[in-house]
C-alpha cells in the first residue's frame, strides 16, 4: 500500500507493513460485497486477494477472505470499520505468519505444447498436488492449490513448458486443530 | 385476515409506530403513491422544501435540536442526488436521518429508465447502511430497521430505497419488534476495571483536562447533566471541540472555550501541556489535534467513545472505555462518590499550580479584537446578537466560514442541542435549511442562523419554505462581501492572491428578503446594530438581517497549518512572527 498521508498532516513516522489475513461473516444479501469492498477502496486501504462464497445455505452467510497490507494501525482500524457494517457477523484477522492457521489458494494453469513439455508441467507441480482436469493432445489444465507465493513461483516456472493461462482464486483461511473462530 | 395495506401505507404506518411528526420532501414520479397517501395520516405533517438538500439539512437541524430522528423523503435520480451533501453532512457529524427514496419500478431498475439512479450505489459509503426494498414483504420490517440502525450506537444517516410499484403492491403490516440487537452489536463495552483505573488516573494527575464533543450531545441531555456534575466533582478544566458546545455552560469559569484551529489559547495550550486529557465523544479530528505528532505529547489520554472504531484512528490512547456517554459518566460518577468522596477538596492542591498557568494563559485574552467605531466588526455583532438573546434560550445554526468561527467563538451556550453547525464537512449552506427545520421543532423558540453572505446564496431557496410554514427564522448574515475563510487563507497561505474569493455581484438581501415576502434588515454602523437587531428579534416573521461588517477582518487566534496547539497565532500584530512556510503551505 503507498503511504496514505492525509494531505491535511504529515507524519513522520514510518511504520513497518505487514500482511494480514482478513476474514468476515456476513449476510449473503444484495450489496454485501460492495459494502465490504467499498470500505477498503474509500478509506483506502489495500485488497491483495479476495475470496468469497456462501458457506451456509440456510443461514444465508457468505464468508469473505480478504489478504490486505497495513500498519498495525491501519489493520485495527480495517477490523474495527468492518464491524461496524450491519450485514457484518464477525471479523477474524490472522497474519500471514500465523502457524495455527492453513491459508490456500488454487491455481489453474492452461499448458500448450508437445508431450514432453506437458509432462515436464505436471512433474514440476508435483509438489502441490497437481490435478490434470484437461487433457488433450497439444494441452493440459492444471489445478493445483498453494501458498500464495508457491503459485507465483509456479507461474514463472511453467512458462518454460508453454504456459499460456493462469487463472487463480484469492486465498481462503482456516485455523488448524479442533477450535474455530467466535 | 387482516388488512391489506399498500406499500405507500406501509411506509406511514412505519412512520406513525416510529412516532415521526414531521418529515421534510419534495415529491416527484417515483414516490407519487407515498405522496397520494399523505392525506391520509394526519399525524404525520410534512414540511415541502424547495431543494433536497434543504430537505436534508433541515431534517438535520430538527433531529440535531429534538434528539429524534429525522425523516426524509425523496424521488428518484435527481431527487436522491440532491439529499446526498445532506446524508454526507449527517454522516459526518453522527445525525440521525432517515432518508426514504422513491425508485423506478422493479422491472426498470438497471435499464437507465427516466429519473433512475442506483441510489443505494451512489448512498452506500454515505450512510451507516442502506436498503433497495424489492418485495413488499420485506418493506415494514425493512423501515422498521431502519430507524433502529439511525437511533442506536453512533447515530447517523440510513435510506430506504423503495420501487415504484412496491409502493402499490399490498401486504400485511407488522409492527416494530423489539429485535434483538443488531449482529449482538451492543454499545457497552466496558467493565468497572476501567472505571477505576480512569479515577486512579484521575487523582494522579495534577494538570487534567476534559475535552469533550459532540458524542455528549448526542448521548442525550442526561449526558449533558452527568458531564457537568463530573466536571464539578473534579473541579478540571474543560474544554469543547465546535460540535459539542453546550454540553457544559459555555459561560462557566472551568470552561476555557473552544479548542482546535480556532480554538482558544488557553484550550489549546492546555491541551498541549496536560498530564491527562479525557476525551469524552470527541474523535481527535484533526481541525482539533493540529500537527499529529506533536500532539498533547506529555498526557496519559483517556477516550470514551460509544463508536470503537474512533478508538486509535488517530491519536493512540492509554485508556479506552468503550460505551454510550451517560453510562460511562453515570458509572465514573457513582465510583468516583463511593471511592473518592472528597476528591474536589483533595485535588484543589493538586491542580492549583494548573490553574495558575491556565488563568495566565487566560490572561492573553486571545478572542479580543480591535474594535471600531465606524464598521461593525464581525465578533462584535455576534457579542451583541448574544447579549440581547441570551435570554431566550435560542437555538443557532451556521453555514460554514469565517462566521461559524466567530459564532463558536463568542456565542455562549449553556444547553445541549442549541447549536447546529456542519462540523466534520463543513457544508457551506447547511444553517438556513437546518434553521427551518429547528424551528419546525420548536415553533415557540427563538431560531437564528448566523451566516456569511456567500453560504447562505447555496440554500437562499429555503427563505420561501420559512415562508410557507410561517417559521419566523431570522437569517443573522455576516456580510462582508468574500468567501472569508477562503481569503483569509488567500492572505495567509497565498499572497494576498485574492483569487476568485470576492462576490462582485451580490444581491440585495433586503430587497431579497422582500421578493420572499419576509422582512429585511440592514445595520451598516456600529451604532445602530443593537436597535436593529432588536427590531429583528421584535418580528414574527422570516428575517434576512444583512449586517454589513469589515470586509477584511480576519479569524483568530488559529493554530497554523502544520503546527502543533502551542504555536498559535493570536491575531493581527502576532502574524508578523510566525509566518506560514513552506510545508504548512500544502496543508488546508
Amino acid at each position: 500500500m503507498p503511504n496514505s498521508k492525509s494531505a491535511y498532516s504529515f507524519s513522520n513516522k514510518k511504520e513497518k507493513f505487514d500482511t494480514h489475513i482478513i476474514v468476515v461473516w456476513v449476510d449473503n444479501e444484495a450489496g454485501v460485497l460492495a459494502r465490504v469492498v467499498g470500505l477498503f477502496s474509500g478509506r483506502g486501504y489495500n485488497i491483495e486477494s479476495l475470496a468469497v462464497a456462501q458457506v451456509d445455505e440456510k443461514l444465508k452467510i457468505s464468508r469473505i477472505t480478504i489478504v490486505t497490507t497495513g500498519t498495525p494501525q491501519v489493520v485495527n482500524q480495517i477490523k474495527l470499520q468492518l464491524r461496524k457494517l450491519v450485514p457484518v457477523h464477525k471479523v477474524a484477522d490472522f497474519k500471514r505468519e500465523d502457524k495455527a492457521v492453513i491459508f490456500k489458494e488454487m491455481a489453474l494453469f492452461k499448458i500448450v505444447g508437445p508431450n514432453n513439455k506437458l509432462e515436464g508441467a505436471l512433474k514440476a507441480c508435483k509438489k502441490f498436488n497437481p490435478v490434470l482436469l484437461d487433457k488433450t493432445k497439444k494441452s493440459n489444465v492444471i489445478q493445483i492449490t498453494a501458498l500464495r507465493r508457491e503459485i507465483d513461483k509456479m507461474s514463472k516456472d511453467l512458462k518454460k513448458f508453454g504456459l499460456v493461462s493462469v487463472s487463480r482464486t484469492g486465498a481462503v483461511a482456516m485455523t488448524r486443530g479442533a477450535d474455530i473462530f467466535k | 385476515m387482516s388488512k391489506l395495506y399498500s406499500g405507500a401505507e406501509i411506509v406511514f404506518k412505519c412512520m406513525e409506530d416510529q412516532n415521526v411528526d414531521h418529515i421534510f420532501g419534495y415529491p416527484g414520479g417515483a414516490v407519487l403513491p407515498i405522496y397520494d397517501e399523505l392525506q391520509n395520516f394526519k399525524s404525520i405533517k410534512h414540511v415541502l422544501v424547495r431543494h433536497e438538500q434543504g430537505a436534508g439539512h433541515a431534517a438535520e437541524g430538527y433531529a440535531r435540536s429534538s434528539g429524534k430522528p429525522g425523516v426524509i423523503l425523496v424521488t428518484s435520480g435527481p431527487g436522491a442526488t440532491n439529499v446526498v451533501t445532506a446524508l454526507t453532512d449527517a454522516y459526518m457529524d453522527s445525525i440521525p436521518l432517515v432518508c426514504i427514496s422513491g425508485q423506478v419500478p422493479t422491472h426498470l431498475i438497471g435499464t437507465d429508465a427516466f429519473q433512475e439512479c442506483d441510489t443505494t450505489g451512489i448512498t452506500r459509503p454515505c450512510t451507516k447502511h442502506n436498503w433497495l426494498v424489492k418485495d413488499i414483504n420485506d418493506l415494514a420490517s425493512t423501515i422498521h430497521k431502519a430507524f433502529e440502525v439511525a437511533t442506536t450506537g453512533r447515530p447517523g444517516p440510513v435510506l430506504v430505497d423503495i420501487p415504484k410499484d412496491i409502493q402499490f403492491q399490498k401486504t400485511k403490516y407488522s409492527k416494530p419488534k423489539k429485535e434483538k440487537k443488531l449482529n449482538d452489536k451492543s454499545h457497552n463495552h466496558f467493565n468497572q476495571n476501567s472505571i477505576n483505573e480512569l479515577i486512579e488516573l484521575m487523582s494522579k494527575s495534577s494538570k487534567p483536562i476534559f475535552y469533550t464533543g459532540g458524542g455528549v450531545i448526542n448521548s442525550g441531555p442526561k449526558a449533558s447533566e452527568l458531564l457537568r456534575e463530573l466536571v464539578y466533582a473534579t473541579g478540571f478544566p474543560i474544554t469543547s471541540t465546535l460540535q459539542g458546545l453546550g454540553s457544559f455552560p459555555g459561560d462557566d469559569n472551568q470552561f476555557l472555550g473552544m479548542l482546535g484551529m480556532h480554538g482558544t489559547y488557553e484550550a489549546n495550550n492546555a491541551m498541549h501541556d496536560c498530564d491527562l486529557m479525557i476525551n469524552i465523544g470527541a474523535r481527535f479530528d484533526d481541525r482539533i489535534t493540529g500537527k499529529i505528532d506533536e500532539f498533547s505529547p506529555k498526557s496519559k489520554k483517556v477516550h470514551i467513545d460509544i463508536d470503537p472504531s474512533s478508538i486509535n484512528k488517530n491519536v493512540k490512547v492509554d485508556l479506552a472505555i468503550v460505551g454510550d456517554v451517560k453510562t460511562v459518566l453515570s458509572s465514573t460518577l457513582k465510583s468516583l462518590k463511593q471511592k473518592k468522596s472528597k476528591f474536589l477538596k483533595s485535588n484543589k492542591q493538586k491542580t492549583s499550580r494548573w490553574w495558575e498557568k491556565i488563568q495566565k494563559w487566560r490572561s492573553v485574552r486571545s478572542l479580543d479584537y480591535i474594535g471600531s467605531e465606524e464598521t461593525i466588526k464581525p465578533q462584535y455583532a455576534i457579542e451583541r446578537l448574544y447579549e440581547l438573546t441570551k435570554d431566550k434560550d435560542s437555538y443557532i445554526t451556521t453555514e460554514v466560514g469565517q462566521h461559524q468561527m466567530w459564532a463558536a467563538q463568542h456565542y455562549k451556550f449553556n444547553k445541549p442541542n442549541r447549536w447546529m453547525t456542519s462540523g466534520g464537512l463543513g457544508t457551506m449552506g447547511y444553517g438556513l435549511p437546518a434553521a427551518v427545520g429547528v424551528q419546525v421543532a420548536h415553533p415557540k423558540k427563538l431560531v437564528i442562523d448566523i451566516a456569511g453572505e456567500a453560504s447562505v446564496l447555496m440554500t437562499i431557496q429555503e427563505m420561501s419554505t420559512a415562508v410557507q410554514y410561517s417559521l419566523p427564522i431570522k437569517i443573522f448574515i455576516l456580510n462582508n462581501q468574500y468567501m472569508g475563510m477562503v481569503r483569509q487563507w488567500q492572505e495567509l497561505l497565498h499572497d494576498k492572491n485574492y483569487s476568485e474569493s470576492y462576490t462582485a455581484a451580490l444581491p440585495d438581501f433586503v430587497k431579497l428578503a422582500e421578493a420572499y415576502n419576509c422582512v429585511g434588515i440592514r445595520a451598516k454602523t456600529p451604532e445602530e446594530l443593537d436597535d436593529k437587531i432588536i427590531e429583528m428579534l421584535n418580528t414574527d416573521r422570516p428575517v434576512i438581517f444583512d449586517c454589513m461588517v469589515d470586509k477584511v477582518e480576519n479569524c483568530f487566534p488559529m493554530i497554523p497549518s502544520g503546527k502543533p496547539h502551542n504555536q498559535m497565532i493570536l491575531g493581527p500584530k502576532d502574524q508578523e512572527n510566525k509566518k506560514i512556510t513552506g510545508k504548512g503551505k500544502s496543508l488546508v
